[in-house]
């Protein structure tokens, strides 16, 4: 099963490459969703990669865009500095930019051992508020202005084939790590911390590691994202973007790593489709977020859904 | 020298000493008995065992080495396991993956392996899946192993946290209560194959019981707590007849 | 001298913003404690009743005092409404479940006042038009004073509340066991409303006397406070309400210091940083106390 699966998804990547490869070559696509191709690959990884820590982890964290924005500064001031030819500039833009998010991810997993839930969602945001004001304050970095000048010279249509890779590694890794029994440790953790423990899971290790490799991918989706737009305002990196990557994941369903891509991309496809509804986005956000939780929590709603789907639903893995 | 030797364990809640003076001596093998009447601190001494509780005073030896005060994660990697009064199994992870979970130390697979599915990493999961659904069969769940843990039935999870602790290859198991809520049948079933796996895996079980009858039956020996101190510790034949233990459950 | 003076003055600006803060600390710590969640949208309640200040004033042309008072009616309303859909319904769901709810929820706020009002920040008459005192050189401003004496007199008046009648002891008794104060006949559904509806009251003053000392508001006014507020409610001891008091004052003194002494940029940096390190060295906070988990 898990065989035919992992098929499953090599050829999905595959025909979804081709397809995309076709059109943007062929010139198919209008400017306007050619604009949209890396937001939607960034967008991914960082709603893949907060579902670890929200949907698997069983942590809220708020700080998202803190990581994306340490991983965006670390790896685009490696670009702007360098001078390599592009197809090493970029992947190294990358990892640096992943290492020094996932240093970050260390140091706010350390809290996250000591905090119930709540505190900690405050802890992650205030976080991701530390970030951007140091960042807003820092000169070397441009402050408010932002960072400016981050071209590694790589033409787009390849752009695009980095931005793919970097989308499949992610949910490759983090799938793989899921699905072994060091991602079973994690879901462990989540369901019920105390019988964790007393089966000898690390647990220290195991929301440190999560931590780490979630705040490593949300670097690396800051560096494609700078290296996409070419300058980094500190203010992109704000609460709201955090929680904008949260609605993915909730629409997606936490836990669910397809849902989590599938959201991602309708909310980054709908805004740009539904321009006249742009000032109800937040609302239409708003809205859904309770009305999922409510959904998806309440005795009494819960059996109401289930009498509506009927038997489509099925328990989740 | 004893698998388990507890040497005047303690703790104190503000004012309120709810295990004090606590000895205990638990041979390989023996299966134990832990009764007493309705907040007389058993599970609190459970607590203390296996780490979730740090005592105030006194300490324990398991198998030649000093663990009071240790992590739970620490103590069940020395090989004392338990379940818990109140269940609490990985609701959200199916019957199998609770049992995986417990089997996590006994897999060497590492990160980089899961990640790159190297061959060494499907040849543990293969490994793992076979170890649990064998430990599965012994509580009848093999049947179940694909649901979700959160909808068996009562009597079919506390089985389930019995089969997880024993994947983490205990020398001892502490049993909080295994038959709380099961009908007579079900919990005299239940006793027997607790007797079985002592024999088969060759453990040592330190049962809490609400039930005195029901103990009496399969443990060897028998200690008898009230307000936080042993009041008799001995075969069940004595145990019976103290008026003592006699007194702590029948009132004055 | 004049740098002492200075510094006295950066002080009482952050006794007076302290005071406001402790105020909205008041909701968060009370739902919090009887509760158990955190209502994110706490802060944006304190939005709602400002707006309903700004609105009241200039365009019915009411005098300050209806105002406010409509203020609190409109708040108490607004917070026991939203107990009632979104977080009733979930007493029994998981916290991260609750949590997300209330983000919902703040969203929902913020973004009707935006669909409303705009983005734009509108001004607001402050209620309180009151001279200043000078005391050895010391500007003391008539509002900060205000706020100062409000706070303390609702912090007493709260405290009795809680000790003296019938629905405060069965606040206190909700938030040490709620299962055990459902046994002992107390409602807790309506106990929990009571709190939403106290917390929320608090809130709207916290907002009159907030955009008194500001003298605008826009969507957005609460989101950041709010949560800067939290942030009180925590380094103090989340249900205490002493320890929101202190948490507050020492909140708005940090705030009003960085200000004047390091950076307005990193001032809220600063705040968070305090957080954290409180929250590391004391998860309960400074007056809370700890509590031991039964397994």
């Amino acid at each position: 099963m898990e065989n035919k699966k992992s098929i499953l998804f090599a050829i999905i990547a595959i025909v979804i490459f081709i397809a995309l490869f076709t059109l943007v070559e062929m010139g198919l696509l209008s400017r306007q969703y050619m604009g949209l191709l890396v937001p939607i690959c960034v967008n991914i990884i960082l709603a893949v990669s907060l579902n670890l820590i929200v949907g698997f982890l069983g942590e809220l964290s708020l700080g998202h865009a803190g990581f994306m924005s340490i991983g965006a500064y670390a790896g685009c001031l490696f670009t702007v500095y360098a001078n390599l030819p592009p197809f090493i500039e970029i992947p190294l833009a990358l990892i640096i930019g992943g290492l020094v998010a996932a240093l970050f991810g260390f140091i706010i997993g350390i809290p996250a051992l000591r905090l119930r839930g709540d505190y900690l969602a405050i802890v992650t945001l205030g976080f991701g508020e530390i970030v951007r004001s140091v960042l807003n304050s820092l000169k070397i970095v441009g402050g408010s202005g932002g960072l400016k000048g981050i071209n590694s010279g790589m033409h787009k249509s390849d752009y695009y084939i980095v931005a793919y890779i970097v989308v499949i590694i992610t949910i490759l890794v983090i799938s793989n790590f899921i699905n072994s029994r060091h991602g079973r440790a994690v879901k462990a953790i989540r369901d019920n911390v105390i019988a964790a423990e007393s089966v000898g899971i690390n647990v220290v290790y195991y929301k440190i590691l999560g931590f780490v490799i979630a705040a490593f991918f949300a670097g690396m989706a800051g560096v494609l994202y700078g290296h996409n737009i070419g300058i980094l305002k500190p203010a992109t990196f704000d609460f709201n973007k955090s929680i904008e990557i949260l609605v993915m994941v909730i629409m997606g369903s936490m836990g669910n790593i397809p849902g989590s891509i599938i959201a991602a991309i309708i909310l980054t496809v709908l805004p740009e489709a539904l321009r006249f509804l742009q000032d109800y986005r937040m609302l239409i956000y708003a809205v859904a977020l309770i009305l999922i939780m409510l959904f998806s929590s309440n005795p009494t709603l819960i059996e109401f859904r289930k009498k509506i789907f009927g038997k489509k639903e099925k328990g989740g893995k | 020298m004893a698998l388990l030797d507890v040497k005047e364990l303690g703790i104190s809640f503000g004012g309120l000493r709810a295990v004090d003076n606590f000895n205990l001596k638990i041979e390989e093998g023996q299966l134990y008995g832990l009764i007493g009447p309705n907040g007389a601190g058993k599970t609190t001494i459970f607590n203390l065992l296996t780490g979730v509780y740090k005592p105030t005073d006194g300490s324990f030896n398991f198998n030649g080495k000093e663990m009071a005060g240790s992590s739970p994660m620490a103590i069940n990697k020395s090989g004392i396991a338990r379940t818990f009064q109140n269940i609490r199994l990985f609701d959200n992870m199916s019957v199998i993956e609770n049992v995986m979970v417990g089997l996590h130390n006994q897999s060497n697979v590492s990160l980089a392996e899961s990640i790159l599915r190297l061959p060494k990493f499907k040849k543990g999961e293969v490994e793992m899946r076979e170890k649990a659904f064998n430990l599965l069969k012994i509580f009848d769940l093999d049947k179940d192993a694909d649901s979700l843990a959160s909808n068996l039935p009562y009597g079919k999870q506390r089985k389930l946290e019995i089969a997880r602790a024993l994947a983490t290859n205990p020398k001892l198991l502490l049993l909080d209560e295994p038959a709380a809520g099961m009908n007579p049948n079900e919990t005299a079933e239940l006793m027997n194959t607790i007797a079985l796996i002592r024999d088969k895996f060759k453990i040592a079980i330190l049962l809490i019981e609400h039930d005195m009858s029901l103990v009496m039956g399969i443990c060897e020996r028998i200690v008898v707590v009230e307000y936080g101190r042993v009041i008799c510790d001995d075969i069940p034949e004595v145990v019976r007849n103290n008026p003592k233990v006699i007194s702590a459950y029948l009132g004055e | 001298m004049k740098e002492f003076i200075t510094f006295i003055q950066q002080l009482i600006n952050g006794l007076s913003l302290g005071s406001v803060y402790a105020l909205m600390a008041l909701g968060y710590t009370m739902v919090y404690g009887i509760a158990k969640m955190l209502n994110f949208a706490h802060g944006d309640i304190i939005m709602v009743g400002a707006y309903t200040v700004s609105i009241v004033c200039s365009i019915a042309g009411f005098s300050p005092m209806a105002a406010v008072l409509a203020s609190i009616v409109v708040c108490t309303a607004l917070g026991v409404t939203i107990e009632k859909i979104a977080y009733k319904p979930l007493r029994n769901a998981s916290p991260l479940a609750v949590l997300i709810t209330a983000i919902g929820v703040s969203y929902f706020l913020q973004s009707v006042a935006l669909l409303i009002f705009g983005s734009k920040a509108r001004k607001v008459q402050s209620v309180l038009n009151l001279e200043s005192v000078k005391i050895g050189g010391v500007d003391l401003s008539g509002v900060a004073l205000v706020i100062i004496f409000i706070t303390i007199l609702i912090m007493i008046l709260l405290t009795l509340f809680i000790k003296c009648t019938k629905v405060g002891k069965a606040m206190l008794a909700v938030s040490e066991d709620r299962g055990a104060a459902q046994l002992m006949g107390i409602n807790v559904n309506a106990t929990i409303s009571m709190t939403f509806a106290i917390g929320s009251a608090l809130a709207a003053i916290a907002g009159v006397l907030f955009v008194s000392s500001y003298g605008y508001v826009d969507p957005y006014t609460g989101a950041l406070p709010g949560i800067k507020t939290f942030v009180a409610a925590v380094i103090g001891g989340i249900g205490s309400i002493p320890g929101a008091m202190f948490g507050g004052i020492v909140l708005g003194i940090i705030e009003s210091l960085s200000k004047a002494y390091i950076s307005t940029d990193l001032a809220d940096a600063i705040v968070f940083g305090v957080l954290i390190v409180v929250l590391l060295f004391k998860p309960a906070g400074m007056l809370g106390k700890k509590k031991i988990t039964k397994v």
